[in-house]
């Protein structure tokens, strides 16, 4: 491979086929990204899981139909067979959740497993049948991007298209009825037809992308794209752009690492490359992303130990008993760096800006503690102490209340107008 | 030893065991699967091993079952911690937790089967799903049934079944000592917790317990019969009763009966219609499905078919209760009975049956189409009636109705047979009599015709 090639592949000019396969892998990765929203918000990711295996028997099916008839094998039929295995087994899946008490989980679990094997038992007996014609079926079930040929392309594409324009724009009700399905019920919308229209999404892509990544990995794209999505925000129509791009670029990856070596199955590389980019939303995600997390930890950490080291160096200061303040070289250059401590050679002593922020800290301490002490009943419900500024939190009365108490013990805590705000 | 019980011996015995051992040993933890809403555990487990399998095989260099075995496990585990890390770290709910893991390490497993040292190696994606247990012979099984008093006979016996037995005793006794802890995590993991038995550690134990039966017996039978396996026989013996103990039993018999049953039912059935023996993991699972719908169907409290028998005879309660109120009110207003047309313009399209109902009761006699309460009758819908209007007091004196709010619900509380008052005031708020609790038929002051 050269670098020509690459960049012939990835600019859609390695050939017409090559071009149509990675637009169809491509397509196929962001309606996999957009529907599978809906059914991650439904709480039902593995219902592709369920239906990818509840197709076996339909697939089988249809092949034992047409050899039966002596029609010739087309793609078609066996899809057509898949399509109505898996609508069966959204019934099968609803019915199984309405009229009984097992829950949803288990009634997918019954679904995929029994359909699956009714699917091993139709394979068992077409492999017996002498001299059919079943080569091909085998790769049909495990998928082969790599053999996927321009038409398929065309006809994923198409599929993909539909699903694309149906989730567009039915997306308010489908919303509605993933979040608050009694009140889109109480405004009359048929919802048991929007939930079996989602699912009847979820089952096209399903068959559609058995063609191309396989039964098993077309699983794949129905759940992590919208699973890093939900990483990235809270709204649902920009879940909806990220999921599908991510999808997408799942799709075009790994089409082209399989224009490029046509010996790895692409259908596991596009798993992968949807994997790699959700550990990257894992990681980098602002608000929910692990790396995120753990840097406002440090954070928080740090603005502790600043501010305790600045409370007791203004009780030193002022020459109340204070604990001694916990040395730290990073801690102190850092107090140094915002101008809170000037760092001499008998340790750090405060700024003016380091001194207003210590005695506002022990102000509030002091007020705090009051309050623990004479309302000691309320108080577990204001948590983060140290920050919050007493006045922000509870009442001017209040306040002058635990400021008399304080003073009636002998103790003056310094004012606003010395120290705090 | 007669020659078919030879043969059996050796064509049979090793897949009719290996196929009991797993579907037990599954069916027994699979009941805390499905109330944890772990379900599909199982089957992201066995999908996820793949990678395992093959690292273990580049590693090790052959198939031999130990190395294969710690690979899977090694993989099964690690899934297991992944959606757990998953689930706290993204936030993520189970099923797409699970999804994410499986899906990404199958891929990674189809990936490395292509590696260059693997080409042309029977491993392949095809063995791990569908399992072929009736390969499983037991060539060297003796034809002296002396032979088989001595355990150096069963050490030729195929791998697999030491294996699957072992995985087996480890379920049960994890069951078996742990019960209690399994029990209260697993219906109320908080309290649990709070007990001092935490439900994290139960979760993961209980988790790696079932990736050791998960990989040791999807070798021997193929990874969609410990999914069937893992899921059914629990679903089924939830069906079937409400306590714990007799749930685990429940489904234990279940796992059996559908693996012998179906091991049997794949091998003989097909040839019914004249065809060869099918595939027997996947026998065994539409076995296992097939009696799930029978206890779906005629379960004796939990069944669609129980329910539906159930609801019906309520809403014929609700009926005759409906009939009788409709007949006491037309003998309040003077008349003495009403025409059945009449009466299903007020009770609707179910009149018909409630007639015959009531009638079977003795409760309305009808003449020539005419329906009138008998004496039983009044009895019987006074006491209907002065449940009503007792509610009908009690929602606008107590409970802030407005007088004109209150027919709709007191038309529903009416049927609720307990519960009502021994003592309350002569009329409703609507200034009808109440009619008192007393027997008709010894105080004449009842009948409505005579108030």
């Amino acid at each position: 491979m050269t670098t020509s090639e690459l960049v012939d592949v990835l600019l859609l000019q390695g050939g017409r086929n090559t071009t149509l396969v990675v637009m169809g892998t491509t397509l196929l990765g962001v309606a996999a990204g957009l529907v599978g929203v809906f059914a991650l918000l439904r709480r039902r990711s593995l219902m592709a899981d369920t239906l990818s295996h509840a197709a076996l028997p339909g697939i089988a099916g249809a092949f034992l139909v047409i050899s039966a008839f002596g029609m010739p094998r087309s793609l078609g039929v066996l899809l057509l067979g898949a399509t109505v295995a898996g609508v069966l087994g959204v019934l099968a899946v609803q019915g199984l959740t309405r009229y009984t008490r097992l829950r949803e989980d288990a009634a997918m679990g019954i679904v995929l497993s029994v359909f699956f094997g009714v699917g091993i038992v139709m394979l068992s007996v077409i492999q017996n049948r002498p001299g059919a014609g079943q080569a091909g079926l085998k790769s049909f079930i495990y998928g082969q991007t790599a053999a996927m040929s321009p038409t398929d392309a065309v006809s994923i594409g198409v599929v993909a298209v539909f699903c694309l324009i149906a989730t567009l724009l039915l997306q308010k009700e489908f919303v509605a009825v993933c979040f608050q399905d009694e009140h889109a019920r109480s405004l009359g919308w048929p919802v048991g037809v929007l939930d079996l229209a989602m699912m009847a999404l979820v089952v096209i892509v399903t068959v559609v992308g058995l063609q191309s990544v396989g039964v098993i990995l077309i699983v794949a794209m129905l759940i992590i794209p919208p699973a890093a999505a939900r990483l990235w925000t809270d709204r649902v129509s920009a879940m909806l752009w990220i999921s599908a791009l991510i999808g997408g670029m799942s799709g075009y990856s790994g089409a082209c690492v399989s224009a490029l070596f046509p010996r790895k199955p692409a259908g596991s590389v596009i798993v992968l490359c949807a994997g790699a980019l959700f550990l990257l939303s894992l990681l980098l995600a602002p608000r929910r992303g692990v790396l995120g997390e753990f840097l406002r930890r440090i954070a928080g950490r740090v603005r502790l130990a600043t501010d305790h080291a600045l409370e007791s160096l203004y009780e030193r200061e002022i020459g109340v008993e204070a604990s001694p303040p916990r040395r730290g070289v990073l801690l102190e250059r850092l107090m140094a760096l915002r101008g809170l401590v000037v760092l001499g050679p008998s340790g750090p002593g405060l700024t003016e800006k380091g001194r207003e922020r210590g005695a506002r800290l022990r102000r509030n301490h002091l007020l705090w503690e009051q309050y623990l002490i004479s309302h000691a009943d309320v108080a577990p419900s204001h948590v983060d102490w140290s920050v919050d500024q007493v006045e922000h939190v509870l009442s001017e009365d209040l306040v002058n209340q635990l400021e008399r108490a304080l003073a009636s013990r002998g103790v003056a805590p310094p004012t606003p107008a010395e120290g705090g705000r | 030893m007669p020659q078919t019980l030879h043969n059996f011996m050796v064509l049979d015995f090793a897949p009719l065991l290996a196929g009991l051992l797993a579907a037990v040993s599954c069916g027994l933890l699979g009941n805390f699967l499905v109330l944890r809403k772990l379900s599909l555990m199982g089957d992201a487990i066995s999908h996820s091993v793949l990678p395992g399998l093959v690292i273990a095989f580049l590693i090790a260099q052959s198939r031999a079952p130990l190395p294969m075995l710690l690979g899977a496990l090694a993989a099964g585990v690690a899934t297991v911690v992944l959606v757990e890390l998953l689930k706290r770290l993204g936030k993520l709910e189970p099923g797409a937790a699970m999804g994410v893991v499986f899906s990404v390490l199958f891929a990674l497993g189809v990936l490395l089967l292509e590696h260059r040292a693997l080409r042309g190696m029977d491993l392949d994606a095809d063995c791990v799903l569908h399992g072929q247990i009736e390969y499983r012979i037991w060539a060297a099984a003796p034809t002296e049934l002396s032979a088989y008093l001595s355990l150096d006979t069963w050490a030729t016996a195929p791998v697999q079944l030491r294996i699957l037995l072992i995985s087996l005793v480890i379920s049960a006794v994890f069951v078996v000592v742990f019960f209690k802890e399994l029990r209260i995590a697993s219906f109320d993991p908080q309290a649990s917790t709070a007990a001092g038995i935490s439900a994290s550690v139960m979760h993961y134990a209980l988790m790696i317990v079932v990736a050791v039966a998960t990989v040791a017996s999807f070798e021997a039978v193929g990874s969609i019969l410990v999914i069937a396996m893992l899921i059914c026989p629990a679903a089924t013996a939830r069906l079937l009763t409400d306590r714990l103990k007799s749930q685990l039993w429940v489904s234990v018999g279940v796992a059996a009966t559908s693996a012998v049953g179906g091991y049997y039912a794949g091998a003989f059935v097909p040839g019914l219609f004249g065809l060869d023996a099918v595939n027997a993991a996947g026998a065994i699972t539409v076995v296992s499905g097939l009696l799930l719908l029978l206890a779906v169907l005629f379960s004796p409290w939990h069944g669609v078919i129980a329910r539906a028998v159930r609801q019906r005879r309520v809403r014929l309660d609700v009926l005759r209760d409906d009939l009788l109120g409709a007949l006491y009110r037309i003998e309040e207003s003077g008349e003495d009975g009403a025409e059945l047309a009449d009466l299903r313009a007020v009770l609707g399209s179910g009149t018909q049956l409630a007639v015959r109902s009531a009638s079977r009761q003795g409760l309305v006699s009808g003449d020539r189409g005419r329906i009138a309460l008998t004496d039983k009758g009044r009895a019987e819908s006074a006491g209907l009636i002065r449940r009503h209007r007792l509610w009908e007091h009690y929602l606008v004196g107590e409970a802030g109705f407005r007088p004109d709010h209150v027919h709709e619900t007191a038309e529903r509380l009416e049927h609720l047979r307990e519960q009502t008052p021994r003592r309350g005031p002569d009329a409703d708020p609507h200034g009808k009599p109440i009619p008192p609790e007393s027997d008709p038929n010894t105080d004449p002051s009842i009948d409505p015709r005579g108030a």
